[in-house]
């Protein structure tokens, strides 16, 4: 059976939408954080697939989300950082007690 | 003539150096150096009186002279401001006029002000007061007299102001100044006018009798009356201000809260009589252009002649007697202009006018000294603290005698002349106003008779020392005015002042002189015989006529009248609503305007949550709407 | 280098020396701001002779001490700089005040390194405005003349100064967004087809080629927006909390020079480059001021706060200003200039004394003083003499302004005018009561607190700025002719504008 690269899509699109349902509704910022990266994950399937389907001869989407890789675990590290800081500070992590900056 | 320009430079000179001096001089030093200065400058207006007066006449007339101009400010290509001297017979009479009673007050107040706190400061505003009215009555144009016409109006407030720690001092020269500066609007829109219409400000230029220089006004009118009539009626109004004319005469009876050498120089004999000399000034203007205005001064006049004599008689404060005195003098004066005509004995009027203005600033001048000498001795200015002053004081005695016997009209004293003229004047214009000024002047006569028999005559009152004649300083300028009153009315006036400069022999009218002589005499008699001792027909009187008393005492409510105005309705009813309108309404406007500002920020914050879930969702549904827009666009 | 250039670089360098020198060290800052200030009242004195001198020797040209530089090419924007009789008498006049300011400050409470640094910064702004003639640079340095004011009364002030210096900033802002509004409809419509379009105000009005249907649109906003900056009704209540909270010496150069920056620009801006729309729409603009010069004067007589006083008479002078420069003649015109001159000096000598008397009593109430005049003699005589020059004392500046404006504007016949040249007139009557209303209640009569007697007069550094503006006052009110003329003189290219 041949593997098309719509069921490829298909299943990042749906990685997508779920980090971006669960970006939007969880109220845990450690929940947050996993939302995102399943959408960055879902982006670095796409560069692959795109890659390898349709430039096969070229590297540069595996390239990119090498890319994207290694940016993800420096943000996780940092937005971990933060949360942690966070947590240090007003003692919990939900997401709808953090808006002090607006003032 | 040169040397004229000192007569000016001088008295200013020595007020700026005393002003900047100040109390780094002696008193002594700094009011001999003012005595000094204005010495110099009598002299030299008599010297120029008498070089001026002996030039021969061109054409029979006597010319007038400017001295020199320089421009001092340009308005237009045609108006600009000039100073310089102008010297006719009426400034040269002025310039007598005035350095004469100015001496005599500087040497008076040598002893008068003797130990006062700010003695320096009060020779230095004095010096201020000769500058200013020398160079109002030599102004060459309009403008320069409006100029030195503010000048005189800010020394009389500075002075009036003097004992500035006392306040019915501070609210009178307040009063003084307000009052005159309201007539002074009148006068400055005057002068706006007639500038407009003639194109100049110049005295020479107006007064040539050319009639095509008012030809642009021509036709011009304003609620019926003509702008010339207007303009001139304005003017008319600064001079009523400064001359205390009715209704703009409250203020001069409360500036005798000022020094009496003040009240003698400024508010009897010089400054007060500005009006009358401003009038005069224009005089040809008034009489060719607008005689409908002359008619107008003649009735202010009168009417204001009337009202101050007869509150002059109930009055108690002796020199608020002299100063309502003053204004019914100056009432005479005014009429006297106004039912002059030109030339000849037409100009019968004009002569007497400023004949009796040279008169009564002597005699006006010789009792508000004398006034001050008896305040000096018995410290009050009520009659009812003086009577038989006569022991103590003969000199002051003597010289007030003398000039209450000029002022009442006898021969041969100086103000029988120069009334006589104007009363022959009065009723040669109308038999009626004739008999009208008759009668004031027999009102003249009985209160400066009551006053004279309140002061020396009638009961003693307790002293609580021994009133005592002034010093020699004080009572030598007495003498020598005196002495002017006496001879002054033998001077032929007409030969020197006249309204178109030709040379007038006076003629006394022996009827009009005869009936107002036999009117001062009778008027003089009913003071005697009221006043001369303590007599209590006087309070009977007032108590028959209690409302009439009252009314005149309180001068019929015009003070009232104008505090009405001025507090309830300038204070209460116009500035406190714009003051109040501007923090409130206006203000108001913007504050809101800012407190809107502040609402609607607020109303958009709401969006701005914080809450980064809430702007991701608003980011993905923009982002939907825009790709549904996209697509469904394309 | 130009000399004008130095009006600008004078300040800079007066703030880079501050900046430099630390704060504690009073004696360091005394020197270079006197140093700064006398310089430039020096250069500005200069100017004067050497434009006279120039004048004298036939150089008609319209602007002289010209210097242009391309700041931005594409835009055409140009530092260009140039000079007329009215600039150069503005120039001295904020050289003076800047001298004097700087003497009237020469104690503060605190931080007198930043104060001074601002104040220059000030003075940077209001040197450029003058000389600039392009209509960017002009604006820029507009600009950098009012932020300053937000920190100086925010900071140094006092009373509500929060409150005072965010109206101010906000309205006087809210005048040049309009301002700016009108500069670029200007700018947009300066050259003819196929031509560069251009800032520089000498072209503009050499072109003229605005059509009078925008003209009536860019007219009112460049009116307003210099307007509001020059006190015009109803925009002007910021001037009175603006005031009364500053500290003296800005109010000083507030009210002496920033409030003829307003007064100067209407006229060279608005009316010089739109003078179609003048004509037009000057009688909006007449009713205004010729409300607004009777208006504060009313609204003085009531107030109790000296400095309040002062700011709504400023309104009132400051509408006569406007009021002038609106009758469109030459005569009128020269009454606004020399009155704002005589404005300038003599409001920043009010401010000074009032600045003097309120550290001495620590209240600007003239219910809570009296009889002054007693303990402090030297202030009180000045105050009078600020007293009777406000309202227009031959001898002092302000008659031969008030004279000037009253002649010009009854120049013009139509009953309208006439109206409001009478309705202006009276205001010399309400002047006289609300400054003698003062004068009395604050220095004549009796001592009204006993802790007043102890009041220490005038020291020598407040003897001196209060004694220059003084002999600068009179110096005008004496021997004004020279001004006049060459005021008169700087009016004739305008005047060619207005009559087409």
């Amino acid at each position: 059976m041949e593997i098309h690269m719509e069921y490829y899509l298909v299943i990042s699109t749906i990685m997508f939408f779920a980090g971006i349902y669960g970006f939007i509704t969880r109220r845990n910022l450690l929940a947050i954080l996993i939302s995102i990266e399943l959408i960055l994950n879902s982006v670095d399937m796409n560069f692959v697939v795109f890659n390898r389907y349709l430039f096969p001869e070229q590297m540069e989407g595996l390239f990119f989300s090498l890319f994207a890789i290694g940016i993800s675990a420096c943000e996780t590290a940092v937005a971990i950082a933060i949360i942690i800081n966070i947590y240090r500070n007003i003692r919990n992590i939900q997401a709808k007690n953090l808006n002090q900056l607006k003032d | 003539m040169e040397y004229s320009v000192l007569i000016l430079l001088l008295p200013f000179l020595s007020f700026i150096a005393l002003g900047l001096l100040g109390t780094k001089l002696k008193p002594v030093v700094a009011g001999s150096i003012g005595t000094a200065v204005l010495g110099i400058c009598a002299l030299l207006a008599y010297a120029t009186a008498a070089t001026y007066f002996s030039m021969p006449r061109m054409d029979g007339v006597r010319e007038a002279i400017t001295l020199f101009t320089v421009e001092w400010l340009r308005f237009t290509d045609t108006l600009s401001i000039e100073l310089g001297i102008l010297l006719d017979p009426i400034s040269v009479m002025m310039l007598v006029v005035i350095t004469t009673v100015s001496l005599m007050v500087h040497i008076y107040s040598l002893g008068y002000m003797h130990g006062e706190r700010g003695f320096q400061r009060y020779y230095s505003f004095l010096s201020l007061f000769t500058f200013s009215m020398l160079g109002l009555v030599v102004a060459t144009n309009i403008f320069q007299m409006y100029i030195f016409w503010e000048l005189v109006g800010v020394s009389s407030y500075l002075l009036i102001g003097f004992y500035y720690t006392k306040p019915e001092a501070v609210a009178a020269s307040k009063k003084a100044f307000i009052v005159t500066r309201f007539a002074d609007l009148g006068f400055l829109i005057g002068i706006l006018i007639l500038s407009y219409y003639t194109n100049t400000f110049s005295f020479d230029v107006l007064n040539a009798g050319d009639a095509s220089l008012f030809s642009k006004a021509a036709g011009t009118t304003f609620m019926g009356c003509s702008v010339m009539s207007w303009a001139m009626a304005l003017i008319f109004m600064g001079g009523a201000g400064k001359s205390a004319m009715f209704p703009l005469h409250i203020w001069l009876p409360d500036a005798m809260e000022g020094p009496t050498p003040v009240s003698a120089l400024i508010h009897a004999a010089t400054m007060v009589v500005a009006g009358v000399y401003l009038v005069a000034r224009l005089f040809p203007v008034y009489s060719m252009e607008t005689p409908e205005v002359l008619v107008l001064i003649a009735v202010v006049g009168a009417f204001t002649a009337l009202y101050a004599a007869v509150v002059a008689c109930v009055q108690t404060d002796i020199k608020r007697v002299l100063a309502f005195s003053t204004i019914s003098q100056i009432g005479f004066m005014m009429v006297s202009l106004g039912v002059s005509g030109m030339g000849g004995h037409e100009g019968l009027g004009y002569m007497a006018s400023m004949f009796h203005l040279f008169t009564h600033a002597m005699f006006k001048a010789l009792l508000f000294l004398c006034a001050g000498a008896i305040i000096h001795a018995v410290h009050s200015n009520e009659m009812s603290h003086m009577g038989g002053l006569r022991k103590y004081m003969p000199v002051t005695h003597v010289t007030f005698l003398i000039a209450c016997l000029a002022i009442a009209g006898i021969p041969p004293f100086s103000g029988f002349f120069s009334k006589d003229e104007i009363l022959a004047a009065t009723f040669e214009f109308s038999p009626v106003l004739g008999v009208v000024m008759s009668f004031i002047a027999g009102l003249t006569a009985f209160y400066m008779f009551r006053l004279y028999y309140n002061i020396f005559w009638g009961e003693e009152s307790r002293h609580e020392h021994t009133p005592h004649e002034a010093p020699k300083s004080m009572t030598m300028p007495l003498v020598f005015l005196a002495a002017v009153t006496v001879v002054a009315g033998f001077i032929p006036f007409g030969h020197f002042v006249s309204s178109d400069g030709t040379a007038y022999t006076i003629h006394l009218n022996w009827a009009v002189a005869g009936a107002s002589v036999v009117v001062a005499v009778v008027a003089i008699a009913i003071a005697t015989a009221l006043y001369r001792k303590k007599s209590p027909v006087p309070d009977r009187m007032a108590a028959a006529m209690p409302g009439l008393h009252h009314a005149a005492f309180r001068r019929f409510y015009m003070d009232e009248l104008y505090l009405f105005i001025t507090k309830r309705i300038i204070f209460n009813c116009v500035s406190r609503p714009i003051a109040w309108f501007d923090r409130h309404v206006i203000d108001g406007f913007f504050n809101g305007l800012a407190y809107l500002s502040q609402r609607a920020s607020y109303a958009v914050r709401v969006i701005q949550s914080g809450q980064v879930q809430q702007y991701a969702y608003v980011i993905l549904l923009g982002t939907v709407v825009i790709a549904a827009l996209v697509l469904w666009l394309l | 280098m130009n000399i004008l250039s130095l009006f600008v670089l004078i300040p800079v360098l007066t703030l880079c020396g501050l900046l430099l020198c630390k704060g504690d060290n009073i004696r360091q800052i005394r020197t270079i701001v006197a140093t700064g200030a006398s310089l430039l009242l020096v250069l500005a004195v200069g100017l004067v002779i050497a434009f006279l001198n120039e004048r004298a020797g036939g150089n008609n040209a319209d602007m002289l001490f010209t210097a242009n530089a391309v700041w931005y090419e594409p835009l055409n924007i140009h530092y260009s700089v140039g000079v007329d009789g009215i600039s150069v008498l503005m120039l001295l006049l904020s050289a003076i005040i800047v001298f004097t300011g700087t003497f009237a400050s020469w104690k503060m409470p605190f931080q007198q390194k930043e104060y001074f640094i601002w104040f220059y910064l000030l003075s940077v702004g209001v040197f450029g405005f003058f000389i600039s003639l392009d209509l960017f640079t002009m604006f820029m340095f507009y600009e950098v003349a009012l932020i300053p004011m937000y920190l100086l009364i925010g900071v140094w002030g006092s009373g509500k100064k929060e409150y005072a210096a965010m109206k101010l900033t906000l309205m006087l802002m809210g005048g040049s967004a309009l301002l700016l509004v009108g500069i670029l409809g200007i700018y947009f419509h300066s050259a003819g087809a196929g031509s560069p379009l251009t800032m520089n105000i000498t072209e503009i009005a050499k072109s003229s080629v605005m059509p009078v249907e925008l003209q009536r649109w860019f007219f009112p906003l460049t009116f307003i927006g210099f307007g509001v900056l020059g006190a015009l009704f109803p925009f002007h209540t910021w001037s009175p909390d603006g005031h009364a909270s500053a500290p003296t010496a800005v109010s000083m150069l507030h009210a002496g020079v920033l409030m003829k920056l307003g007064g100067y620009g209407c006229f060279r801006v608005a009316i010089f480059l739109m003078p179609e729309a003048a004509r037009e729409l000057s009688w909006i603009f007449i009713i205004l001021t010729g409300v607004s010069v009777v208006y504060g004067a009313y609204s003085a007589i009531v107030q109790t706060d000296l400095k309040y006083i002062n700011a709504y008479s400023s309104v009132s002078h400051c509408g006569l200003v406007l009021f002038a420069i609106l009758m469109l003649n030459q005569t009128a015109m020269t009454g606004a200039v020399l009155q704002m001159l005589s404005h300038g000096l003599m409001t920043a000598l009010f401010f000074a004394l009032i600045g003097m008397i309120y550290g001495r009593t620590h209240t600007r109430d003239i219910r809570e003083m009296g009889g002054l005049m007693k303990v402090i003699p030297f202030l009180g005589a000045c105050y009078v003499i600020a007293g009777l020059a406000s309202l227009g004392l031959p001898g002092l500046s302000g008659f031969v302004a008030e004279m000037s404006v009253f002649v010009g504007a009854f120049q013009e016949t139509d009953t309208f005018h006439r109206i409001f040249t009478i309705i202006a007139c009276t205001s010399i009557v309400i002047t006289a009561v609300y400054i003698l209303r003062v004068v009395g209640k604050l220095l004549y009569g009796g001592i009204v607190n006993e802790h007043h007697l102890e009041l220490t007069d005038a020291v020598w550094y407040e003897r001196f700025s209060v004694i220059v503006l003084i002999v600068a006052i009179a110096g005008i009110g004496l021997a004004p002719l020279w001004l006049s003329n060459v005021i008169q003189d700087s009016l004739v290219p305008v005047l060619n504008q207005l009559n087409f």
